[in-house]
This record gives structure tokens, sequence and C-alpha cells, in this order.
């Protein structure tokens, strides 16, 4: 299994890079996961990231991109409600990537 | 549309059966696989439903179930038609759409 | 993509087997291609969209607020069957509040929750394309 080394402290990551124990997420190990993918997280990826892990803590799941979208747009405004921006920020997927570094399983029917 | 209702819960233990009978509708088909096939036979405490049923719906049982459960065809409801594997696979084409009662 | 009349029907308690976990997922999934989605709440089924729900006390993770993004993923039909919360104990009151936001009528905020008599489930359940029971 694969793992990420933090402070001397090893975090298990699953076969797609996504935590397996979610309450070992920090702010530390996800910019660490970031890292391992070559992003360097700005304020505005944390804007995404922070709102992710609200909403998984308020619905217990990781957002479909069609509802993060719409979401991000009623909380953050339209100009960072759409899909344009979203990929600017996480080209591999809004969904997937943001999700992973959020410290949040891959999102259902996310394809 | 007529929709094939699978059922494999003994009427004798769960409320599937009850609740599949007050779902499905006229022309409707009902076919009872595994531990359903012991509601089959005639003499039940459930066969009077069954019947009621069976004034606008066909019923079916999988035979191999059935006997595998002790219990002969003679034995089955006026009106429920024992069917084998290859007959469960018709009345799935036959229908369009299936529900299975879990 | 062809959008189907999508029926899951929800038999079962949570928790105790793993049958409305399932279903929940692969409401998600279907949501996610756009069909027209359905979820019809009938006998045990009723106990999934209890509110006040509390897993503390068996390990589990509490999924049930997952019901209420549900109107985020355009999903706005929840059918639930009166007589199956009669012969529980249970009335609507004891429901959670599941809501979508109507675009068409300036984002007012609607109950998802439609609740319906037996023979009205059985008709709801007739014109359906597809039907997934758990």
């Amino acid at each position: 299994m694969a793992s990420l080394e933090i402070n001397g402290q090893s975090i298990e990551l699953d076969e797609e890079g996504y935590l397996v124990d979610l309450g070992s997420w920090t702010p530390e190990v996800g910019e660490a996961l970031a890292k391992a993918e070559d992003v360097e997280l700005t304020d505005e990826h944390w804007d995404i990231i922070n709102f992710l892990r609200e909403y998984y803590e308020e619905y217990q799941i990781a957002p479909a991109v069609r509802v993060l979208t719409k979401a991000v747009g009623k909380r953050l405004g339209k100009a960072k409600g759409n899909s344009k921006y979203l990929y600017s920020l996480f080209p591999y997927g809004p969904g997937k990537q943001a999700c992973k570094y959020a410290g949040l399983p891959k999102p259902t029917g996310c394809v | 549309m007529a929709m094939l209702h699978i059922v494999n819960k003994s009427p004798f233990e769960k409320v599937t059966f009850d609740s599949c009978l007050g779902h499905a509708s006229a022309g409707d088909s009902i076919l009872m696989i595994e531990d359903a096939a012991v509601g089959a036979i005639d003499g039940t405490v459930f066969a009077d439903k069954l019947k009621a049923a069976m004034a606008d719906k066909s019923v079916y049982v999988l035979v191999g179930d059935l006997t595998a459960r002790g219990l002969s065809e003679d034995r089955l409801i006026d009106g429920v038609k024992a069917v084998d594997y290859a007959g469960f696979v018709d009345l799935t084409v036959d229908n369009e759409k299936t529900q299975s009662w879990l | 993509m062809a959008t189907k009349k999508f029926m899951f029907v929800n038999r079962k308690a949570p928790y105790g087997t793993v049958y409305a976990l399932e279903s929940l997922e692969v409401v998600l999934i279907a949501a996610a291609f756009d069909q027209d989605i359905s979820l019809a709440f009938i006998d045990d089924g009723v106990y999934q969209i209890t509110k006040g729900q509390d897993t503390t006390g068996i390990g589990q993770k509490n999924f049930s607020n997952a019901y209420k993004a549900l109107g985020d993923y355009d999903i706005s039909k929840m059918y639930v069957e009166k007589e199956s919360l009669e012969e529980r104990g249970l009335t609507p009151d004891d429901l959670m509040n599941l809501v979508w936001e109507d675009e068409d009528d300036d984002y007012k905020e609607k109950s998802s929750i439609i609740l319906v008599n037996r023979e009205e489930m059985a008709a709801v359940m007739a014109e359906q394309e597809v039907t997934l029971s758990f």
C-alpha cells in the first residue's frame, strides 16, 4: 500500500492516492498530497478544498462535479461557479483532484 | 408495461412477499424462487393471499427450488406454473421490466 | 444521453445491512448520468430517512445527511408510503426535511417528499422504465 511521509509520520493512501483514514487529514497533508502531483496550492485552491470539507462534514458525501460547480457558484460567486474556473485550478477534474487534497473519498459517480 | 416480480423470501418469515403482492399491478407476473418457493403450495396460511393475487396476475415457481425443499409439483396451488431455469429466462425476456424483491 | 425513468425502491432499514448505503451510492451514480430519478421508501425503507439518526453507539458512519444533498443532484421525487409509516408508528413529522430548489420558481425550496398510499405507489412503480430494488 502507498503511503505519504509527513513529519516522520506515515499516512496510508489507497491505490488511487486517496487517504485511507479520512481522519488523518491536516492542511499539511493536503499540501503534501498536492506536492506529490507537482501542484502548489494557492488561496484559490484552498477556497475549493475548504468548501469541499464543509460540504462533506454536512452531507457525508463528496459532491459530483456538477453539484460542486453549482454550490461553489452559490457560495463564492458566479465567476468561480463554472467548470472552466474549477478545471483551471484542478486540471485532473475538480471532483477527483480537489477531493483528494481535501482528504475526502473519490466522489461517487465520478468518471 | 408488464413487470416480472421476483421474490426469494419465504412468506412465512418476511413481509417481502406481502409487499410485492401489494405493489404488483394487474397483468404483471410473479416468480417465486429460493425460499419463496415454499409459498407456492396449497393448504398454507399464505395460499389464499396468493390465490387472490392470481385473479389478475400470473404466478410462477422455480421448480428446482420447490423440490429442493421436499415439495412436489402436485402440491402447487392450481394455476401456479412450475418453470425451470430456461423458463426463468423466458419470463425475463417476455416482460419489459423486472423487479427483484430482496 | 437518453434519459430513462429510474426508480430506486428502498425496503430495508439502514445500518443492519448494507442495502440502504448501496442504494444511495447507485442513486448518486445514476444522478451523475442525468437520469429521471425517483426514490421509493416502503416497508423498513422508511427508517432510512427518519430524522435525528445518531450512529455514535454503533461505530458506523451516519449517512442520513446525504439524503439532504439529493436535491442538489436534481432528485426531487421521494415517494414515501403512508401504510409503511403507519405500520411502524411513524408520521411524516418523523422524517427529515428533504427539499430541492425549483430553478423555474426563483429557486424556492420545495419538499421532495411525496406521501402516497400503497395503491398510488404501485401506480408510480408501474410507470417506471427501470426499477432497482434494495
